[in-house]
């Protein structure tokens, strides 16, 4: 098995690397996929948390860097999708604590276990950054439709052309863009980037618009990926799409959206 | 408006190597046969690969000094053994790449041709030029096949033609030439200069955004105009 490995980056913070990486890996793990999400904000960790994962924790990432604990007892098995692990970050270090040499290590074995191998990224360029993008094969990066967020995207764009092993090898990396936190109606009415804009300046492919919704931070709160925790919400769906043109398949692209149905149904219900 | 030229130097940068006394002998012999090489030109010495006690490197840099060599830089050796009008090297300086003085065999005209064809006097990118990137190129006009973002810069000693949307800066005639101009399809530029004169974009006709402009120098007024 040699995984290909994603990493979730954006350059500006909260803007849903770590709600996007949960989402595709849990995603990609409900249709069979063998999927790890590993958590680079070494510090910050906040993986673990929307996995629900934080109170499993015993080993992490910096466990198994340092040789203290073998992959196999750092990778927590998610409780409601079997084929989904999780590398947790350590939050009691800081990012020097992640060498280049020992990521390296850790990448390699994960990709022979893994179909996918996830990486959710700190914000920022950083040492941290950086190495979460080093041995990514695909960049999905995370972009809200607005001017500051699009141009950090454009950043690590660049970053990603120059710092990656792939890019070092002349070889092209793949990067797609996913729109997150996209409200159709303050679009049209000019108070965001419309969807066109964001791609023309980014000049990428567009992977999928997910939709700003209270299901996000519901899902949060539960500790769960938001595929699982509300499998049918707007957001839910538009991430499933998304995995599913990661595997290569043709998805037509649509913004889910709860208001309409829920707008038919007020609407059928009347004509009944 | 003020003027803020930048200016870049081709300097060349010696490093000797050990024994120290063959090595002025093949200098020597070099500058035999490539007579007025040094003349007027600015030379850095790298001593970091000879291991030189600190009475010994004036005696060495008056040795290179005796050739008629201008030595305008010295690295490799604390910084507080040189004399006055010795500085260590500027830091940053890219594109080390290290000219074997033995592949130059013969005469000054036939470097001249080499020259002419390692350094293109025209650079054309086919790719986005990403915010936090900059391109700077001194030899002459860049041309991009794409956009320049906004928080990248395009720095050219001639001309700079975009035929996308320049939200970035493009600093033509960055050498101070007040005859490079820039084009680009789509304008919604932070910043325009033209042979050290520039605009940023508070200062800018707001008209002009979103639409196809060339820019150029007229006297000491950066000129603007839609072009179509």
């Amino acid at each position: 098995m040699v995984a290909k490995v994603i990493v979730v980056t954006s350059g500006k913070g909260g803007v849903g690397k770590t709600t996007t990486t949960a989402a595709l890996g849990a995603a990609l793990a409900q249709a069979g996929q063998n999927v790890a999400v590993v958590d680079f904000d070494v510090g910050l960790r906040n993986l673990d948390l929307i996995m629900g994962a934080e109170r499993r924790v015993v080993y992490d990432f910096v466990n198994v860097i340092q040789g203290n604990a073998k992959l196999n007892q750092a990778l927590i098995r998610d409780k409601r999708v079997g084929t989904l692990s999780l590398l947790a970050a350590s939050q009691t270090r800081d990012k020097d604590a992640l060498t280049e040499k020992g990521v390296a290590r850790v990448m390699k074995e994960l990709r022979d276990k893994f179909d996918w191998v996830i990486c959710d990224s700190p914000a920022g360029i950083e040492r941290g950054a950086l190495l979460a993008m080093r041995h990514a094969d695909i960049a999905v990066i995370v972009t809200n439709p607005e001017i500051s967020s699009v141009r950090d995207s454009d950043r690590m764009v660049g970053l990603l052309d120059a710092k990656t092993v792939k890019a070092e090898k002349d070889e092209e990396i793949e990067k797609h863009v996913l729109l997150a936190r996209y409200d159709p109606d303050r679009a049209a009415r000019g108070e965001m980037l419309a969807i066109d804009d964001v791609l023309e300046i980014l000049s990428l492919p567009l992977l999928g618009v997910i939709p700003e919704s209270r299901d996000v931070l519901k899902a949060s709160n539960l500790g769960a990926p938001v595929t699982v925790a509300s499998p049918v919400s707007a957001p839910a769906r538009a991430y499933k799409d998304a995995a599913r043109r990661l595997t290569g398949e043709t998805v037509t692209m649509t913004i889910p959206s709860d208001k309409r149905n829920l707008f038919g149904m007020l609407f059928g219900g009347r004509a009944a | 408006m003020f003027r803020l030229v930048g200016r870049s130097f081709l300097a060349f940068v010696l490093a000797p190597e050990t024994p120290l006394d063959s090595w002025i002998e093949e200098l020597d012999a070099w500058i035999g046969r490539s007579k007025g090489f040094f003349d007027s030109r600015p030379i850095m010495v790298d001593l970091s690969r000879v291991q030189l006690a600190k009475p010994d490197v004036a005696g060495f840099l008056a040795q290179l000094q005796a050739r008629g060599m201008r030595i305008i830089g010295v690295e490799g050796v604390d910084p507080d053994w040189l004399g006055p009008g010795l500085g260590p090297l500027p830091s940053g300086g890219n594109g080390a790449r290290v000219i074997e003085l033995a592949d130059v065999e013969n005469t000054a005209e036939e470097g001249k041709e080499d020259r002419s064809k390692s350094d293109p006097t025209a650079l054309v990118l086919d790719f986005p030029v990403r915010s936090g990137q900059s391109i700077i190129f001194p030899n002459g006009d860049v041309t991009v096949a794409g956009s320049v973002a906004s928080g990248a810069e395009i720095i050219a000693g001639g001309s700079i033609h975009i035929y996308g949307t320049l939200r970035g800066r493009a600093i033509a005639g960055s050498a101070g030439n007040p005859q490079a101009r820039i084009f680009c399809n789509i304008f919604e530029a932070e910043l325009l200069a033209i042979g050290g004169l520039y605009k940023t974009a508070d200062s800018i006709e707001p008209e002009l955004r979103g639409r196809p402009v060339q820019a150029w120098l007229d006297g000491e007024i950066l000129m603007m105009t839609p072009q179509n």
